[in-house]
């Protein structure tokens, strides 16, 4: 820390002095925030109106120019049956990934919430996985679930039983790209979780001790109203997370089989880097964007009622 | 944590929940030592039988394979360059930044703040094709900038360290501006030391994150001498099913995760206190 004696006099002339720094609104001041905001504009903002107009272009492939198009793409898109589905794939994968997220996520937490070795340890196990990256953990579970050769054929055949066909069955390809998503990142929603954990006051325990309260009790009427917030926070991030699945579907399943694990993200990727198709892929990118906005609000909106009454 | 015993620490049920614990942490864990195990194995063996793995011959050719296979080097000095580049970047920006929104008053400051933490609600596909049309438009893709520059436009470290700075009592720089000290030098000697924490988990996270980063990678890296570990080992992943070289491939997840894993276990604290601070702030 710096030395500085307090005088007034002193004060006075700093004030006075133009070389130090006045308190009080000065233009100068934004050279702080200036160089960040280089970047917020030229590389969000402006790209995220730049990609609301590019949905409204149809590119020609062939000379490389584009016209306006309106809401063509748009159009289009809601009549392209595997857009849709990739729509019903993507929302299908939230509706089983969140609700798992939340629940096993809180498990753990409430399993681990304590100062002991044992528990640091298992938290560390729970958390590692997700500092990989989506490739390795596709390599991983790729063997997992290898037809015939695979880890979990393997077990099925152990126990005597007909191996299934995860990812090349096309009503359990997502179901795999879900259990594999959760193994990957369950670390998260538990670390958030024990964070709120903590805040609980423990004279609230203390006092339900005293009443004989049930564990399933105190958790109903002193945990789960305590971490209300962080609740909702979960689950809007892990909406709005889920929603962008893609590597783990391009380089797990590829999208198939027949499109049954096609998520909207990879129908972006493969219209816009594939296909070329950048008009349609933003369009596509727009449409998801909307969803996932809705889907967050709408979750806010209701806990917050919810919280409210 | 006190509180917490209170829930574990009642005597009955309490080792029954341990044990589910630990026995779902060993499951966890299954997936991990099975690809650590055939890592070590030959791949001939792998082709006619998993079964194999618990037995010997054991072998480190799959990882020997791994060095002589061009690629792999360059892609983790591609990652190295890049992750480094983005950590550094959000550092320096969101310590500006943060202390500006948190502590330099401007006329309309407030407002810019708060369109800032609007962009937290965009999601990168949202912006990706134009943004990569930009970097199109100025022959950019498949160097450095072009995988590095994009992540520094991300508005969460803006919002963590203005977070921080806010939490510093102002006596702090309002006895160093009475001392006659520039608001550049208070920034940078006086609170910049006192976010050291703060810079560590942001750190962290920004590496980690761009080390993972696998959608812009993949369409702005086009040529395999500019990939990341990421994007590279995925695009070797391509003929999987016949199981020729899983050894090898196992060995190659194993040895591109071991980088993060290192940074994992030596940073864990601050991981887990970085988690921690998000969730509260």
């Amino acid at each position: 820390m710096t030395d500085v004696t307090l005088s007034p006099g002193k004060a006075v002339a700093a004030v006075k002095r133009p070389t130090g720094a006045s308190i009080g609104p000065r233009w100068s001041n934004a050279l702080f925030v200036a160089p960040y905001l280089v970047f917020y504009v030229v590389l969000l903002v402006y790209p995220l109106f730049k990609g609301i107009w590019m949905s409204m272009l149809e590119s020609d492939m062939f000379d490389n120019t584009s016209k306006f198009a309106g809401l063509a793409n748009y159009h289009r898109l809601f009549n392209d049956k595997i857009f849709i589905g990739t729509v019903w794939n993507t929302v299908w994968f939230v509706v089983m990934t969140v609700p798992v997220f939340v629940a096993i996520g809180l498990l753990l937490a409430l399993a681990l919430n304590s100062s002991d070795r044992t528990a640091a340890a298992l938290r560390a196990i729970f958390f590692g996985t997700s500092v990989l990256s989506v490739t390795i953990v596709t390599i991983i579970w790729k063997m997992m679930y290898m037809p015939g050769n695979g880890a979990i054929a393997s077990i099925f055949k152990l126990f005597g039983l007909q191996p299934v066909a995860f990812i090349t069955s096309s009503s359990l390809a997502l179901v795999a790209i879900a259990i594999c998503t959760i193994w990957w990142i369950i670390g998260l929603p538990m670390m958030l979780f024990l964070a709120a954990l903590q805040q609980i006051p423990g004279e609230l325990y203390e006092a339900a001790a005293l009443d004989n309260a049930s564990r399933w009790r105190s958790f109903w009427s002193i945990t789960l109203p305590s971490i209300k917030r962080t609740l909702l926070v979960v689950v809007i991030y892990e909406i709005v997370a889920q929603f962008q699945l893609f590597g783990q579907a391009q380089l797990l399943t590829q999208g198939g089989p027949n499109n049954a694990s096609r998520p909207i993200v990879q129908f972006i990727y493969e219209q816009g880097f594939r296909s070329w198709n950048l008009g349609y892929a933003a369009a596509a990118s727009e449409i998801l964007f909307l969803i996932m906005a809705v889907a967050a609000l709408a979750q806010f909106f209701v806990s917050r009622k919810r919280v409210e009454e | 944590m006190a509180a917490s015993e209170h829930i574990v620490g009642r005597g009955i049920g309490n080792k029954l929940i341990l044990f589910t614990v630990v026995l779902v942490a060993v499951i966890w864990m299954l997936p991990i030592a099975w690809t650590l195990l055939l890592s070590f194995k030959p791949n001939s063996e792998l082709m006619i039988s998993t079964a194999s793995a618990f037995r010997a011959p054991y072998t480190l050719k799959n990882y020997t394979d791994i060095f002589q296979s061009s690629g792999v080097f360059r892609w983790l000095w591609n990652s190295a360059v890049v992750s480094v580049g983005v950590t550094v970047g959000i550092l320096v920006l969101s310590s500006l930044a943060g202390y500006g929104f948190a502590r330099a008053e401007f006329k309309g400051r407030d407002i810019i703040f708060v369109l800032v933490l609007l962009g937290l609600a965009v999601p990168e596909q949202a912006v990706i094709i134009a943004r990569h049309q930009m970097f199109s438009d100025l022959k950019m893709h498949n160097t450095y900038p072009a995988i590095i520059l994009p992540g520094l436009s991300s508005a969460f470290g803006v919002f963590l360290m203005t977070q921080y700075f806010k939490a510093i009592p102002k006596d702090i720089d309002e006895a160093a501006m009475l001392d006659n000290a520039s608001r550049f030098k208070i920034f940078w000697k006086v609170l910049l030391p006192l976010t050291i924490p703060a810079q560590a988990t942001l750190g962290i996270f920004s590496f980690l994150g761009a080390w993972n980063d696998y959608l812009w990678p993949l369409i702005s890296a086009t040529k395999p001498e500019m990939f990341t570990i990421t994007v590279g080992i995925a695009s070797t992943q391509t003929n999987f099913a016949q199981s020729e070289g899983l050894g090898f491939l196992m060995a190659q997840a194993i040895f591109a995760g071991l980088p993060v894993f290192v940074v994992y276990l030596f940073f864990q604290k601050y991981i887990v206190r970085a988690v921690a601070g998000a969730a509260i702030s």
